[in-house]
């Protein structure tokens, strides 16, 4: 098998016993990045030389004999909001150009210290908003399964560098769907952990309260390893969870005793062709002997509009820190105001802009109970509704995206961009975890993924029943130029 | 609430919170798209939720506290190297306050 269709569990294996060297690993997926990622986009940052020296480095600690970690020379991608101190990290955003964080993210220690070779910093919709990469401030990625399409986003760098065999794994972060659902579009594994498992220290924030980091990968035992190396409590983020932790359980698959149930209102705003395909899902969980039953959540129809006061108003107080004085973009201006002012209308995008002016409407005077309290109480009937459902089912199950990867351009109007999350949302709004596992082909045959949720800290039986529905699918999403 | 009566003065006095110095042109943008986004938003306004508590956070966490040692921190120079103006090992803005 070629090197880049490689997993992580195989790529550590086989570095560990020498079959392969980690720069043989790094040297097969930078050609790829090479040769392909003109057409794709995925990379606002290409670490060559960092991740040939850092292979070198493993190679030379193999042949000592020294241990090598579970990622033994495993590439991967990390999404531009997350930091490496020294490497340009601009969250695709012209307010950071240039900008060299003095600090690592925890989740990048964490990869490093287990052998893991970043290779490279992806796009993403600026500051994490969006869901298309449409928003970068640089350039839009293409989606490699069909290069006329969006990858999805705001993670879209991440997922298509995974689909394109960039990288085998990469990193992403999900404040209301931005891994699951690239993910999704791309034919890609992809991970939202529960709130807190995760250390956040490093993540350029966009909602704290619903902000998640987590893993893609091609395989769901491959985004499990990874998981169960960033997890863990962290002293450096203060809303890491002191007891939560995940335990990688490879090959558990058996989900003969498990209760499923089909979240009702999850299936009406979803295109005909992706129904198809989560029909054939259910009927695979079926057969594997699950029981699987309808069940109805009606506060989530409600998600959306929560979500969309609730995550503006916590961006518009995080995206304060960008005023010129500390780092990033100055314009200067007759007085400080004003120097604020306009290095801010010249850093961000309109996207970014229009999310702060959302969300100072929806913080400011005269509208705080009407708008942002009552989507915080719109959040606790959220929680209960699911909490219900979760005493007569073990995980809930939907698609992940309404459609599959839609064209560039198609939604200009930016409501119509924000009901690509629809499905995604209620997930982050309780702080459950949940994942996109590719199926099936939907219209012209792009990839359509099933979302997985579960009870907070249930990652177990997630993966167990991801793994079930990976077993049973024979799709496998390919690359435009790989056919 | 009156989402929907969102004026353009009132998304310039919004831009002028966030400092935002927006052009006309994204006033008149923004005055429109934030009235169709709160439109949008109005559904949850039906829901009677007098008894339901807010949530504001996930996790049942607050006020994580740490013993208050010294720590290693971030290097100062990398910090200051960032910065678009310093002077004497500060951060260097514009007069805040009072005249030549």
């Amino acid at each position: 098998m070629e090197i880049i269709e490689l997993g992580a569990v195989e790529i550590a294996k086989a570095v560990k016993s020498g079959e392969l060297s980690a720069l043989e690993v790094v040297s097969a997926h930078l050609s790829e990045i090479n040769e392909h990622d003109g057409d794709v986009g995925a990379f606002l940052l290409v670490m060559a030389d960092r991740a040939i020296e850092r292979a070198k480095e493993i190679d030379k600690r193999r042949s000592g004999g020294e241990e090598l970690g579970a990622l033994a020379g495993v590439p991967v991608a990390l999404k531009d909001n997350i930091v490496l101190q020294g490497v340009e990290t601009t969250c695709a955003s012209k307010i950071l150009s240039g900008w060299e964080p003095p600090y690592t993210a925890t989740v990048i220690e964490k990869l490093i210290s287990q052998g893991a070779i970043p290779i490279g910093k992806t796009n993403l919709d600026e500051f994490a908003m969006g869901s298309s990469t449409e928003n970068s401030a640089y350039f839009p990625t293409r989606n490699p399964v069909k290069l006329d399409r969006v990858p999805g986003g705001s993670s879209g760098g991440s997922a298509a560098s995974v689909a394109s065999r960039f990288a085998p794994i990469a990193i992403g972060s999900d404040t209301g769907g931005s891994i699951r659902q690239p993910a999704s579009l791309c034919g890609v594994v992809g991970v939202k952990p529960t709130y807190g498992l995760v250390s956040r220290y490093g993540l350029i924030a966009f909602a704290s309260s619903l902000d998640q980091i987590g893993p893609f990968a091609k395989s769901v035992d491959d985004a499990s390893l990874v998981l169960s190396v960033i997890a863990g409590h962290d002293g450096m983020d203060s809303t890491s969870s002191r007891t939560a932790t995940y335990e990688h359980a490879p090959n558990e698959s058996d989900i003969s005793s498990l209760r499923i149930g089909v979240i009702q209102e999850m299936m009406s705003d979803v295109s005909n062709d992706v129904l198809g395909v989560f029909n054939q899902s259910l009927d695979a969980l079926r057969s594997c002997g699950a029981k699987v039953e309808t069940v109805s959540i009606p506060a989530v129809r409600y998600g959306l509009s929560s979500y969309y006061l609730i995550a503006p108003a916590e961006a518009s107080s995080n995206l304060a820190r960008f005023d010129g004085v500390r780092y990033g973009l100055r314009v200067t201006g007759a007085d400080m105001n004003e120097t604020y002012g306009l290095s801010r209308e010249a850093g961000f995008g309109p996207e970014v802009k229009r999310r702060i002016m959302l969300g100072t409407y929806a913080l400011s005077a005269g509208y705080y109970d009407a708008l942002y309290g009552k989507a915080q109480k719109v959040r606790t009937l959220i929680v209960s509704e699911f909490a219900r459902a979760y005493s007569d089912f073990d995980v809930l199950v939907s698609p992940t995206s309404p459609t599959v990867a839609f064209g560039f351009g198609d939604k200009s109007d930016p409501l119509s961009m924000y009901m690509s999350d629809v499905c995604t949302i209620p997930s982050n709004l309780a702080g459950h975890p949940a994942m996109s596992v590719p199926f099936g082909g939907g219209a012209d045959g792009l990839p359509v993924g099933v979302q997985i949720l579960a009870p907070a800290l249930s990652e177990r039986v997630m993966f167990q029943v991801a793994r079930a529905l990976e077993g049973a699918s024979t799709y496998m999403a390919k690359p435009q130029w790989a056919h | 609430m009156s989402a929907d009566k969102i004026s353009s003065n009132e998304t310039r006095h919004i831009a002028h919170l966030a400092r935002l110095a927006l052009s006309e042109a994204e006033i008149e943008d923004f005055t429109g798209q934030l009235a169709a986004i709160l439109e949008h938003a109005k559904d949850i306004e039906s829901l009677n939720l007098d008894d339901v508590a807010p949530t504001r956070h996930a996790l049942p966490i607050k006020n994580v506290m740490r013993s208050d040692e010294v720590r290693k921190s971030v290097n100062r120079e990398e910090v200051l190297r960032m910065a678009p103006e310093t002077q004497a090992n500060m951060f260097l803005v514009p007069k805040i306050i009072g005249e030549d």
